[in-house]
């Protein structure tokens, strides 16, 4: 989902050539960049807009998910999605965090997120019709998302790495609670079964377009990966994640959608049918099924919280003033 | 839009270790801070006892003076152990 972050993402700068070096010979070193450093202005620019967009894409994302937990099958399954859940929200926070180092604030992120300027994950915009689509968001949404964000860990922006290490640590249960909810399904009577397929019919090619852009059709890969923003290109990224996932289908004895996949003995690894980039475009750009509901959502729960922090600042300040007059 | 103010999360992972920044958050005093800590940073048992700060107190090093601060102690390499020679018939010193 991250790699999305860096769709439009202006890196150019204008320091000069020997700040420029120095600045690189920093980041070959494997040196940290930590916030109060000098830095080019572009790697600035794309951090903000890659961490935010990271942080916007964790809160959205609690929205398809949220929609099942009062539905949940069991107690088991209510307390595991209610737990990831709150998980997608704390890592939200924590790249809030991170990117408020750079010196932008929350309430300007936040506004950015309403207004529709700043982006978040594609995959969210794609309804959750069925339990079994809880199932596949953890398996594949997550398992990409791990995918992508391990290699985050190292990035060369000090807070985005350790927020990252944070959220790695989380992701593992995860995926491994929506595989057993897709292997429950997958194992269960006809019926059950074709629901695990439908979803996974309706998620793969979704789920793989995360990665974002073909390399060559990605403008703003180079800068990012010579920043070591970026470890990995989108294809080596796509193709880890089909690699892994294929056989964990066969597993399941689930049939991904794409009647061109099939093992390339000669690069080790999956070749896969055409992506729709027209329907990736068209999701980014705001026109997924379910974009306009997900913006209102977050609009709406800022504003009927409006009151809550209101109510919070103003039980902080009778505190303190009551505090004051007893000293 | 009003602003929450932005505090500073502190944890120790457990006894014996000292607290560790972990990142900040934001609340409208240091109880509401605490307990808004406590969600977002220690739903696993990262820690055992947490500290916040406004982020606005902490005074910090003047990253540009980090030079004038921070390189002179390269030099005086007779700050380290290695440098004194024993011979080794003393044995571990
Ligand atoms: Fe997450
Ligand atoms: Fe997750």
């Amino acid at each position: 989902m991250y790699s999305q972050g860096l769709i439009g993402a202006d890196g150019r700068t204008a320091e000069t050539p020997e700040f420029l070096e120095a600045f690189q010979r920093r980041v070959d070193a494997e040196e940290k960049i930590e916030p109060n450093d000098p830095m080019p202005e572009g790697y600035r620019r794309t951090l903000v807009r890659q961490i935010g967009q990271h942080a916007h894409s964790e809160i959205v994302g609690m929205l398809p998910e949220g929609n099942w937990i009062t539905r949940a099958p069991s107690l088991r399954r209510k307390a595991a999605l209610l737990a990831k859940v709150q998980d997608e929200g704390g890592h939200g926070l924590y790249l809030y965090s991170a990117a408020e180092t750079l010196g932008v604030s929350r309430e300007q992120m936040t506004e950015e997120l309403h207004s529709g300027k700043a982006k978040y994950s594609s995959i969210f915009n794609y309804p959750t019709l069925t339990w079994a689509d809880i199932g596949i968001i953890g398996w594949l949404v997550d398992g990409a998302a791990i995918m992508n964000q391990i290699p985050l860990c190292r990035c060369s922006f000090g807070p985005y790495a350790r927020a990252m290490i944070r959220v790695c640590k989380e992701e593992s249960f995860h995926q491994r609670q929506g595989y057993e909810i897709v292997m429950t399904l997958a194992q269960g009577t006809p019926e059950q079964k074709a629901m695990a397929q439908d979803a996974l019919n309706r998620w793969w090619w979704p789920s793989i377009m995360m990665f974002g852009p073909h390399d060559a059709d990605s403008q703003h890969s180079d800068q990012s990966m010579a920043w070591k923003i970026k470890r990995f290109t989108n294809d080596e990224l796509r193709q880890k994640f089909i690699d892994a996932t294929v056989p964990q289908a066969e597993y399941l004895d689930l049939k991904i959608p794409d009647p061109d996949l099939k093992w390339n003995e000669e690069k080790g690894g999956f070749d896969h049918g055409t992506i729709d980039w027209d329907e990736f475009w068209r999701v980014v750009k705001g026109h997924g099924p379910m974009a306009r509901d997900r913006v209102k959502d977050r609009k709406v729960a800022w504003d009927n919280g409006a009151w809550v922090r209101e109510a919070a600042l103003a039980h902080a300040e009778k505190r303190r003033t009551r505090k004051m007059a007893a000293e | 839009m009003t602003t929450t103010p932005l505090w500073e999360v502190f944890i120790r992972p457990r006894n014996g270790l000292s607290h560790k920044h972990v990142g900040s958050i934001h609340a409208a005093d240091e109880v509401m801070a605490v307990q808004a800590a406590r969600d977002v940073y220690t739903r696993r048992g990262e820690g055992t006892s947490i500290w916040v700060v406004r982020s606005a107190d902490i005074v910090a090093s003047d990253p540009d003076q980090a030079g004038e601060n921070f390189e002179p102690t390269a030099d005086k390499i007779y700050r380290h152990p290695t440098f004194y020679e024993i011979p080794e018939d003393v044995g571990h010193m």
